[in-house]
């Protein structure tokens, strides 16, 4: 397997009002071309922050991150990014949300009818095709976090950095969405990093846990590897003895050595 | 923030026209009326049918309709009386009434510059607004955008908007005056000069508002500055663009009056002050009925613009 996305010694500070801010410091992480990674940690610890480094959205005050060999520089369509609010444009259809990523990624080579199919294709991936000409307002909250992962899909990307995708979800609806990226990345073998603060997530979803310790200066705590073989299924795995111990394994490090302070997660 | 303060700033002249408001209570029920010919339709099939969904529209027609109606007839009624007891010199509501009938059954006529119907004056009060609130659009919006999107600019042009912005428009009206050497542009000037501030400054209040979660997504699909524009930052920015025209028409509406009256010519405030001077003063209170009725119809139209944009 080899190197994909590379973070070497990568720290972040903030210039605040208060004065600096250490938010990450000292972290290496190495992920392999179609591995999945979940970050997880306690709210405020810096997951949001390291993903967004990995996507280029802002640059490390300390370190380098590489992707495919080649320095971050900023944010770019090979690294997608689902982020944590669906972030579709109100005043845009599911459709037009779409076209408007695979145009900017194709749209130098291909003709107009290609970049819809690819569209459609995309929003079908993910079960919209009776929604692609419904405003963002008028589908449900699991829709729009499904359009926005169709959107970052139809760019095919070299990585795909998700920020808490489910998070706003129901239980149920989350569950659905889990089994069809799961579906999706097994057939597309994409490198995904997904920022969770669910522990079956993590565990069901990843072929490693990045656990990270709590904040200020957070950093690298823990990684698990996740052993399941794949295609998995949540209702095989829930009394697996191995999926039992590594959610055991998460729970003790979030709840038992990096176990929070109440009123600050609050 | 600014924008804001901008509305505050005139809403002590916006308050007196309370019974306005009230109509547009009214205009809100007659929009409830668009139902009426389905209730209608049904009330020729059973009658039990009818007496429900018949009273339930009646009862939301009234909900909507009475209030309002009661206010005006309660204000008329004040003005009756009040004028009952001045003895004359103020006209009551009939004779007003008596007047307007008169004044509005030609309201196109023309016997030179000085002497027009009451529709010309209106018209051509809101040509001026019209222009000088155009030009003011087309230099203020784009002109917003950019002082939203550069801050060194806007640190630049924010001390000399904040200077000027609490003076009367009326205060530049010598120096259209003197540029112009004509009173028609150094009114609209003046309108030109009350319109661009909001213009501008709700403008670039939207652009920094801009959710930065959209300006993420625009970073990493790489957008160009134009796709930027036209799928993000112009739809974004479009309601507080909207609001800025709003107050824009609403400010320039009530300095128009103000400027004709200085100015003179053909217009609604010129027109005020030439049955002043007339002591028609039943005609005034007919102008201030229509300045009203006219800067309400504007609100109401630019109310339904910006609902028409909303996204949510
Ligand atoms: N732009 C910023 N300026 C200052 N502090 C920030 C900024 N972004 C994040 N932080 C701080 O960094 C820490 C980590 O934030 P974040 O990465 O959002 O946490 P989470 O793990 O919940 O995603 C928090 O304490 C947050 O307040
Ligand atoms: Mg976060």
């Amino acid at each position: 397997m080899k190197k994909f996305v590379q973070v070497e010694n990568v720290g972040m500070r903030f210039d605040t009002k208060k004065g600096p801010f250490i938010a990450l410091r000292d972290i290496d992480l190495t992920i392999e071309k179609g591995e999945f990674i979940a970050l997880i940690g306690h709210s405020g610890c810096g997951k949001s922050t390291l993903l967004n480094l990995i996507a280029g959205l802002t640059t490390p005050t300390d370190g380098v991150l590489l992707c495919d060999g080649r320095e971050i520089g900023g944010p770019g369509p090979e690294r997608a990014v689902v982020f944590q609010n669906h972030s579709l444009l109100p005043w845009l259809t599911c459709f037009e949300n779409v076209y408007l990523a695979v145009e900017r990624v194709f749209g130098a080579k291909e003709g107009k009818p290609k970049l819809k199919l690819r569209t459609h294709e995309a929003l079908a991936l993910v079960g919209l095709t009776h929604a692609e000409q419904k405003y963002p307002h008028e589908i449900s909250g699991g829709m729009k976090q499904r359009v926005g992962i169709a959107r970052a899909l139809s760019m095919q990307p070299k990585v795909l950095l998700m920020d808490e995708p489910f998070g706003a979800l129901d239980a149920l609806t989350r569950a659905k969405l889990q089994d069809e990226l799961m579906k999706i990345c097994f057939a597309t073998k994409a490198t995904v990093v997904m920022v969770t603060h669910d522990v079956d997530e993590a565990v069901l979803l990843s072929d490693r846990i990045v656990m990270m310790t709590n904040g200020p200066s957070a950093t690298i705590g823990e990684i698990l590897k996740v052993d399941l073989e794949r295609p998995r299924s949540r209702l095989e795995l829930a009394n697996d003895p191995r999926y039992v111990d590594y959610r055991a394994a998460v729970l003790s490090f979030l709840y038992e050595k990096q176990a929070h302070d109440e009123r600050v997660a609050a | 923030m600014s924008a804001i303060t901008y509305d505050k700033a005139f809403e002590g002249a916006a308050k007196p026209v309370v019974t306005i408001e009230g109509t547009a209570a009214a205009a809100r029920g007659g929009e409830g009326a668009a139902t009426v010919p389905a209730a209608a339709n049904d009330s020729a099939v059973p009658a039990a049918k009818v007496t429900g969904r018949g009273r339930e529209w009646l009862r939301g027609f009234a909900r909507a309709t009475l209030p309002p109606l009661i206010g005006i007839a309660v204000m008329v009624g004040i003005w009756y009386l009040a004028t009952l007891k001045a003895g004359g010199r103020l006209p009551g509501p009939v004779q007003t009434w008596n007047a307007a009938v008169v004044l509005f059954s030609d309201p196109f006529y023309s016997n030179g510059p000085n002497d027009q119907g009451i529709g010309w004056n209106v018209l051509s009060s809101l040509q001026r607004v019209g222009i000088g609130f155009g030009i003011a659009a087309a230099i203020g919006i784009p002109l917003g955008f950019m002082l939203g999107r550069f801050a060194t600019l806007s640190a630049m042009v924010n001390p000399i908007i904040s200077l000027l912005r609490p003076v009367s428009p009326l205060a530049w009206l010598p120096i259209g005056l003197l540029v112009f050497q004509k009173a028609d542009p150094a009114a609209t000037w003046t309108i030109f000069i009350c319109s661009i501030w909001p213009m501008i400054l709700n403008t670039a209040q939207g652009v920094t508002r801009v959710p930065s979660d959209y300006m993420n997504v625009a970073r990493v699909l790489n957008l160009s500055e134009w796709k930027i524009f036209t799928k993000i930052l112009f739809p974004a920015v479009l309601p507080y663009m909207l609001t800025g025209i709003r107050l824009s028409i609403g400010t320039a509406w009530l300095v128009i009056v103000a400027a004709e009256m200085l100015t003179g010519g053909v217009g609604i405030g010129f027109w005020v002050w030439d049955e002043w001077n007339n002591l028609k003063v039943e005609h005034i209170i007919i102008a201030i009925f229509v300045i009203g009725i006219v800067g309400l119809l504007l609100e109401q139209m630019l109310v339904a613009i910006a609902r028409r944009f909303s996204y949510e």
